[in-house]
């Protein structure tokens, strides 16, 4: 007599490819990851057979297609510096007291409405904000400071600061939510204030989470593309205050790819700047990655 | 002994449920007033309202009178009467700091900024907690890594340094083993020196061992009061009686 159910090496097989399915699946983000970054380098690196590292890093002219063509992406690198900076400077502080407001102070409804502005404000896509920017904050900006334009680093950073604060907001709020009930019991058994446990026990003890909060929305704000390069007036020159136009990184490379001869030298420098954008958004990912997963204790 | 707390009349509502009715008792200075009483008989309840740390449920309501010393306790600024009323919860919650700054955080916030008073303080209220010996060479590490009974007399040792005159204890020792249990009782022996104390606690022999008087309640009645011998050996109700006996609860 023959067994209806599947045998025992028949099991055996489909519990294997299920755990491969799932282990490629797994692996597959990873993977993406590991080739996007290799294919970077393997077209960026060929622009150094004519520019050396430093010069590049350091160099202070991006003239890409004038002759001999110059690489120096410093401009870039201070110009995304300095929006980031800016945008960070509006919506970290911005962001942490209202997810400090929702989470502690708001009464339930008009949290429930907060929180449902802040994900509609997240959904907004960058180049719609970047158009708002363009047409509505520019021109303020131009007739408050009294400049030639009103495309400047400032109008950027304040786009940008608009963009990064749905992340801050929700994560931080998270973070703030998470703190256990009891610590705000002792606070207040220890006569703290209301306002004193917010910010000195509650603001204390979710600090690990709120720092990953501004990470992420640094993250988001460097890597930003079409809104940046709508606002910021693309000069790619080393700006001497926050009133002038800049470019970022992500603004040359979109700008500038559709001129140049793929397998170019033009076209190997769009794609070191896209190493050095990698890198900083590793690097600005890793440590919020490191603080999200630092427990609590001490 | 002179009065230190009198309650009148009180009665504790959380939205339309009464947890405690009509409750008058007077605490008196330097004892070791014990509650006990099975679940639900309002014994938090009644030790919550004695800092007012009940104001923070939504809710809440009372009716009756507490003084302090004479005063009614709602004509006290609220973080006045904490700091002057301090309590230890069922289970330690230290904050997640060293042992130093959990202890310097209330007379932080309450303005104390001097290095050397801080210091002294710190000293002074851990060994009121029979906690400085253990911890006197790790002050700076965090408080997390104590254990459970050393996070509980950390936790006293925070009070402490609030310089309550009253010490309320919540259960203190329901989540730690016999031994820490047993230095937590001997802290509360010594401290009733200098402290009115008032415990709620679920372990009937524990009230035995450490109170002056004892309070009995029950569903939110208090059924007798007296002096903690009296009510162990001689109940006049017969529930006490039935209590303390172990037959329910």
């Amino acid at each position: 007599m023959h067994q209806t159910r599947p045998s025992v090496t028949l099991r055996k097989i489909r519990e294997w490819c299920i755990e491969r399915v799932i282990f490629l699946c797994g692996i597959t983000s990873i993977v993406i990851v590991v080739l996007i970054f290799l294919f970077l380098l393997k077209e960026g690196l060929a622009v150094f057979r004519h520019v050396g590292l430093l010069q590049f890093l350091l160099g202070k002219s991006w003239y890409p297609i004038s002759d001999p063509p110059q690489f120096g992406v410093l401009p870039l690198v201070i110009g995304s510096v300095l929006v980031t900076l800016g945008a960070a400077a509006i919506s970290v502080p911005l962001g942490v007291a209202s997810a400090l407001y929702i989470a502690e102070i708001a009464p339930r409804r008009i949290k429930e409405i907060l929180k449902a502005g802040i994900e509609l404000l997240a959904a907004i896509p960058s180049v719609v904000i970047g158009f708002i920017g363009m047409v509505t904050l520019g021109p303020v900006i131009k007739s408050v400071f009294h400049l030639s334009t009103g495309l400047t680093a400032l109008t950027g950073s304040i786009t940008l600061a608009f963009m990064a604060m749905p992340t801050i907001v929700s994560i931080a709020e998270d973070a703030i939510t998470a703190v256990p009930r009891q610590y705000r019991e002792a606070a207040a058994a220890m006569g703290a204030t209301q306002w004193q446990t917010t910010w000195r026990i509650v603001a204390y003890a979710a600090r690990p989470g709120m720092l990953a909060a501004v990470m992420l929305g640094l993250g988001r704000v460097i890597g930003e593309t079409m809104a940046v390069m709508m606002v910021t007036g693309n000069a790619a020159l080393i700006p001497h205050s926050i009133l002038q136009p800049v470019r970022t990184l992500t603004a040359t490379i979109a700008a500038e790819m559709g001129e140049t001869v793929q397998g170019g030298d033009h076209y190997a420098a769009l794609f070191a700047i896209g190493i050095v954008l990698f890198v900083i958004t590793f690097a600005i990912n890793g440590i919020a990655d490191l603080y999200l997963h630092r427990t609590t204790r001490g | 002994m002179p009065t230190h707390i009198t309650v009148k009349g009180l009665s504790l509502y959380y939205r339309d449920n009464c947890v405690l009715k009509n409750l008058t008792l007077d605490i008196e200075r330097n004892e070791i007033f014990t509650i006990i009483g099975p679940a639900n008989s309002g014994k938090s309840s009644f030790l919550q309202t004695l800092n007012r740390l009940n104001d923070l449920h939504a809710g809440f309501r009372k009716t009756g009178s507490v003084t302090l010393d004479g005063d009614d306790i709602d004509g006290i600024e609220v973080e006045t009467l904490r700091a002057r009323v301090g309590i230890v919860f069922a289970l330690p919650f230290p904050l997640p700091m060293s042992i130093f700054d959990n202890i310097t955080y209330g007379p932080r916030m309450h303005g104390e900024r001097q290095k050397k008073v801080l210091a002294d303080l710190v000293e002074q209220s851990l060994r009121e907690a029979y906690l400085w010996d253990e911890v006197k060479d790790r002050l700076h590490q965090p408080a997390m890594q104590l254990s459970g009974g050393q996070q509980q007399r950390l936790c006293i040792a925070r009070v402490l340094a609030g310089q309550p005159e009253v010490i309320l204890f919540d259960e203190p020792t329901s989540g730690l083993d016999p031994i820490s249990t047993a230095r937590v009782e001997e802290t509360m022996l010594i401290l009733r020196d200098r402290y009115t104390i008032v415990l709620v606690t679920n372990n009937v022999a524990q009230a035995a061992r450490v109170g002056s008087r004892t309070a009995f309640f029950l569903m939110g009645e208090l059924v007798e009061v007296g002096e903690t011998k009296n009510v162990f050996t001689r109940p006049t109700d017969s529930r006490t009686d039935e209590y303390v006996t172990g037959k329910f609860g």
